[in-house]
Formats: C-alpha cells, structure tokens, sequence
C-alpha cells in the first residue's frame, strides 16, 4: 500500500527563501572566519602528518615474506600464492635447498621472489592461502617508484620489510 | 621626425583617441585575466575555508628544483600559475563524432561577450584627462544585455556540438535558462532609466555620484573632502541629502537590485543556477567533451563573466568607481588611480560574495528554477515598475 507522505505547510517566509538563505550565510561566514584564524581546520597535512599510529592491525599494505624466529625463510616455494593471486603479481623461481644447508629438511625455498607492486590490489589472498604462514601483508601502504622496475619488489625487499614473524606453525621443527 | 613632431601627431585628437583606446583595451585585458586567475584561487581559498579545509597551500617558490633546501609555500599562491599551465599542457583531445568546427568555436564563444562587456564599463573616472571607459556610449546598459545574451550561444553549440547526451541537456537548460533570467535582467533596470532618466552607464554613474548609490536611501548632498573641515557646511550637506523621495525610491530600487543579483548569478551559471553543468546529474553539463585550452576558455569564460555582472552590479547599483567624499579623477591623477582602485575593490566584494553565496546554497532543481523565474522574478520586476512609476508621479512633482 502506498503510504502518502504529506509536505509540511511552508510559510511565507520559507517560501521566498531569503531567511534561509541568510542563515545559512552567517553558517558558513562562521566557518570562513574561523578557518580564516587557522582554528577548526580538519585537513590532515598529508607527507608531514600521518595516520600510521591508528592503522588497525587488520590492515592491509604491501604483502611481504617473513622469516620465523630462527631465522628460516618460512616461503617453501609451493607457489599457491602466484596461482591464486588475482591480478598476477607475483612471480617465483624455487630452488632446492642444497645438502649442506641447515634447512635441508623443508627441501624447497624461493631462489627469487618478485612481487609487482604495480600490479597487486592488495586483496590478502596470497596471505590466506598460504599454508606456511610465510606471506604477510603488512602496514607500508606509500609504495612509489619512478618507473615499472622500481615498483617490483625482490626478495631482498620483501623479506626486509616483512621481518620476523614468531609464534605461529612450525611444521618443520624437529620436535614435531 | 623629431619627438616634438611625433608629440604632436600623438596628440591629434583621432590619433590620441585611437591609441589612447588601445593602451586601455591592452591594460585592463591583462588586469581582468589577471583577476579571473585571483578569483579561481579566492574561490578554492574560500571554499575550502568554509568547509573547515586548508586549501591549495604547498605551490610556491619551488627552492627545491632550483637547488634550494626548503620550497617557499607562499600560502598556496603559486596554485594561480600551476593550474592554468596544468590545463596548457594537457593533451587537447577532440573525440570521434564531434562537430569539429562548431567544437572548436564554442569556447570562444563564451569566452568573448564578457570581455565586450567590459568595453562599457566605466572602471574610473580619469587619468590625465582620459576618461576611464573604453566606450562610453550611449546604450551601454543595452549593450551590456545584447551581448550577454550572446555567451549563451557558446554553451548552446558547445552542448550540441559535442555529440553527447549529457552535454545536449546542459546547452538545452543553458538556453532555457538564459531566456527565463534575461527577462528579469531587463526588466529589473527599467527603473533605474526612469530614475536616471539615461542608458549611459558613465551617466548612471554621475548620477549616483550627485544623488546617492541607488541601494543607498540616504546620501549627504553636495559632500567633498574640504566640507570635512567646515563643521556647519558638513551639517548643511547631511540635511539636503535627507528627501522623502530617496527614501520612498529606495524600496524598488532595492528590489530590482535583488532580481539584477540573483539574475546576474543565473546568467552566468553560478551556484544555486548552475544547471547547465550541474555535475552531480549531468557529468559535467556542456563541457564535458572538452580537455586542455578548451576546457580552460570555458573556465575563463565563466570566470570573466563573474567579473563582466559583478562590474555591472557595481556600475549600476553601487556608484561605480565612486566613493563618499573621494574626488574624481580630474583633481590630480592620484585621486585616478584611487577611483580605479575603488572599482576594483567593489568588483571583488561582489565577486566574494558571489563565491561565499556558491559554498552556502544547495543548486535548485530544474522545475524550481523556472517557476522562480517565470513565476517570481518577472511579475515581481513588472510590478517594481510600477511602483517606481508612482512614486516618480506623486512625490517628483
Ligand atoms: S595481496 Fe592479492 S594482489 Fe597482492 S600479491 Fe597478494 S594475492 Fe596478489
Ligand atoms: S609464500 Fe606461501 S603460498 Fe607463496 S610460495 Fe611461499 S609458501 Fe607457498
């Protein structure tokens, strides 16, 4: 059923607008004048002042490679994240840990990791799906670069950004 | 040639007019370009101001690229020189299907009435005896309409031209517009020639320097500068300005003013009356196909034209150039360039207020806005006619 809403009754005076343009006027003229004194200005003067103290932690930056505490690369190469990343920003090459190495164990880790900043829409799928807890996005949202290369950032960026994440999975460890 | 004979030649009275006309038309192109960069600046300032913004403040002296440590912000002010050069160096892009002649015609269309409008206008009394307008001619207030009406045209083809819907039924609301408002323009200073009795702004000018600016009902008669020293000369003037016929002529005076004001914001597209580019329904009304030098003329053009009615305003309605007790130029040429000063000055508080009027007032719907114009303004003007009339009637004799 169609609900009849009734027009309030406008007097006179509201009807030739001009009392209420006036009072509008005098609103805005107070903010003109207090503005004008540099009081009640709500711009944030972006480069110098910043909003990074009140990010959540949900937040969701640049995606970044972790190592755990003791100092493993957590990424096993199993490349989940480049197939599911949408618009295809990251690219590996795995390699095998060689013999020698303290991490024989987990077999594989990324020789070269590349993700393309110009590219990624900082969805979070590489984060959920990666079973090794290994790709992080954190809070570093202000990503420049004066050209395409610049925008990709390497292995050696992605692990210096991410850092040290503890307390989570340890498939790999001996006690295990 | 030797410079006495040169001297001579300059000064013949054709010749003297001709390049005197000239050096005018010159200077105050650039000062009114000029002055329309300020006011896209002001209006950014100001808006931002009145929405608790800072506004552009980092464009200045850039110290940075010329080796310095720190840029100097200068409060934002080099933003009057960014932008336009912004718009300079962007790509012109024309798109397929356009009309290309009258594509690019349309811009220069708009920008041009209000520059001829500003041949009228008398921007100061005189400077070494040369008069401050560039033509003084008898029909400059019917000038002023004639080619007003014409910057329409400009918005018109560009809406057509484009090819486009959006910028079709923003030239369509541009004309309809137009022609709602221009009856109300006209009409409102019907009384004005009757209480002037003249079409000639300079004349209106002088007029109100004698009896008093016509939104002023009240004005000391016979007021100069060395009555100031004369205490009982003083008293004598304040009494002969006080007549019941200023007082009662106030009142229509007083409307047309209002219907002129609002008349001259719908004529030039301003907020409430910017349907033509209304950007929330329309894109960005007429000129939404156009980029770059295109684009910038339409800018101008609406800037220039702010300038073109507020001058108007301030020619007609608020003595010109002329101020309470300052003398005219031909008391020494100092007392010229503060008549020009003072034009300028009134010029730019009707432009502030036409800028504060656009940050407080929500835009008018479409049916709106023809029923106050149809329905509100011209009857109200028809009838302020009138009512001048009368008064003229019983009170003048
Ligand atoms: S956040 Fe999304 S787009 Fe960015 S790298 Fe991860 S999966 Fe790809
Ligand atoms: S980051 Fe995770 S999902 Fe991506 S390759 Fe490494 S282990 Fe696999």
């Amino acid at each position: 059923m169609a609900i009849v809403v009734n027009r309030p009754k406008l007097t006179f005076a509201e009807k030739c607008y001009l009392p209420a343009i006036f009072a509008g006027l005098a609103i805005t003229w107070k903010h003109l004048k207090r503005a004008l004194f540099n009081k009640g200005i709500v711009t944030m003067q972006y480069p110098e002042e910043k909003w990074d103290a009140n990010l959540p932690d949900w937040y969701r930056g640049a995606p970044t490679l972790v190592v755990d505490e003791n100092g493993r690369e957590k990424c096993v190469s199993c490349q989940l994240c480049e197939f599911i990343c949408p618009p295809r920003a990251i690219t590996i090459k795995p390699m095998e840990i060689p013999e020698n190495d303290k991490w024989r164990k987990v077999e594989k880790r990324p020789e070269e990791f590349d993700i393309d900043m110009a590219r990624c829409i900082y969805c979070g799928l590489c984060e959920e799906v990666c079973p090794e807890e290994a790709i992080f996005l954190r809070k570093d949202y202000s990503i420049t670069g004066l050209n395409r290369a610049e925008m990709v950032h390497d292995k050696k960026t992605l692990y210096k950004l991410g850092g040290v994440m503890k307390g989570l999975t340890f498939k790999w460890n001996e006690l295990k | 040639m030797d410079t006495a004979l040169i001297l001579h030649f300059l000064t013949t009275p054709l010749v003297f007019l001709i390049w005197t006309t000239f050096l005018k038309t010159f200077i105050l192109l650039n000062v009114v370009l000029g002055v329309v960069s300020v006011t896209v600046f002001a209006e950014r300032k100001v808006s931002a101001f009145i929405q608790d913004r800072t506004g552009p403040n980092r464009v200045g002296i850039p110290m940075t690229l010329l080796g310095g440590k720190k840029d100097i912000p200068l409060w934002g002010l080099g933003q009057m020189i960014a932008d336009p050069v912004k718009l300079l160096t962007k790509e012109n892009f024309v798109p397929a299907g356009v009309n290309k002649f009258f594509f690019w015609l349309a811009p220069k269309l708009v920008l041009l009435p209000p520059l001829l409008v500003l041949a009228v206008l008398p921007f100061g009394s005189s400077l070494f005896g040369v008069e401050m307008t560039i033509a003084n001619i008898n029909v400059g207030v019917l000038f002023i309409f004639a080619v007003t009406s014409l910057s329409v045209y400009g918005i018109t083809i560009a809406g057509w031209a484009s090819n486009s819907k959006f910028p079709f039924i923003g030239g369509i609301r541009s004309s309809s517009q137009m022609i709602s408002y221009e009856l109300s323009l006209g009409l409102s200073i019907i009384p004005i020639f009757m209480v002037c009795g003249t079409l000639n702004i300079n004349e209106i000018v002088d007029w109100q320097i004698k009896n008093g600016w016509l939104v002023a009902p009240y004005w000391p008669h016979g007021f100069s500068l060395d009555q100031l020293l004369h205490p009982k000369d003083l008293i004598h003037s304040l009494i002969a300005g006080v007549s019941l016929e200023r007082f009662l002529l106030w009142i229509p005076m007083m409307v047309s003013f209002v219907i002129f004001l609002v008349s001259i914001f719908a004529e030039t597209n301003r907020l409430p009356f910017d349907l033509p580019e209304a950007e929330q329904e329309l894109v960005g009304g007429y000129h939404t196909e156009y980029s770059s030098m295109n684009f910038a003329s339409f800018f101008l053009g609406e800037y220039a034209a702010m300038f073109a009615g507020s001058g108007a305003i301030v020619s007609i309605f608020l003595g010109g150039w002329s101020l309470p007790i300052i003398p005219d130029g031909s008391h020494g040429w100092v007392w010229g360039l503060v008549n020009i000063g003072a034009w300028f000055a009134k010029v730019s508080v009707i432009l502030l207020f036409m800028i504060w009027i656009r940050w407080t007032l929500p835009r008018f719907r479409y049916d709106q806005l023809m029923k106050l114009g149809w329905l509100g303004f011209f009857p109200i003007a028809l009838f302020n006619i009138f009512l001048t009339a009368i008064i003229l009637a019983v009170v003048h004799h």
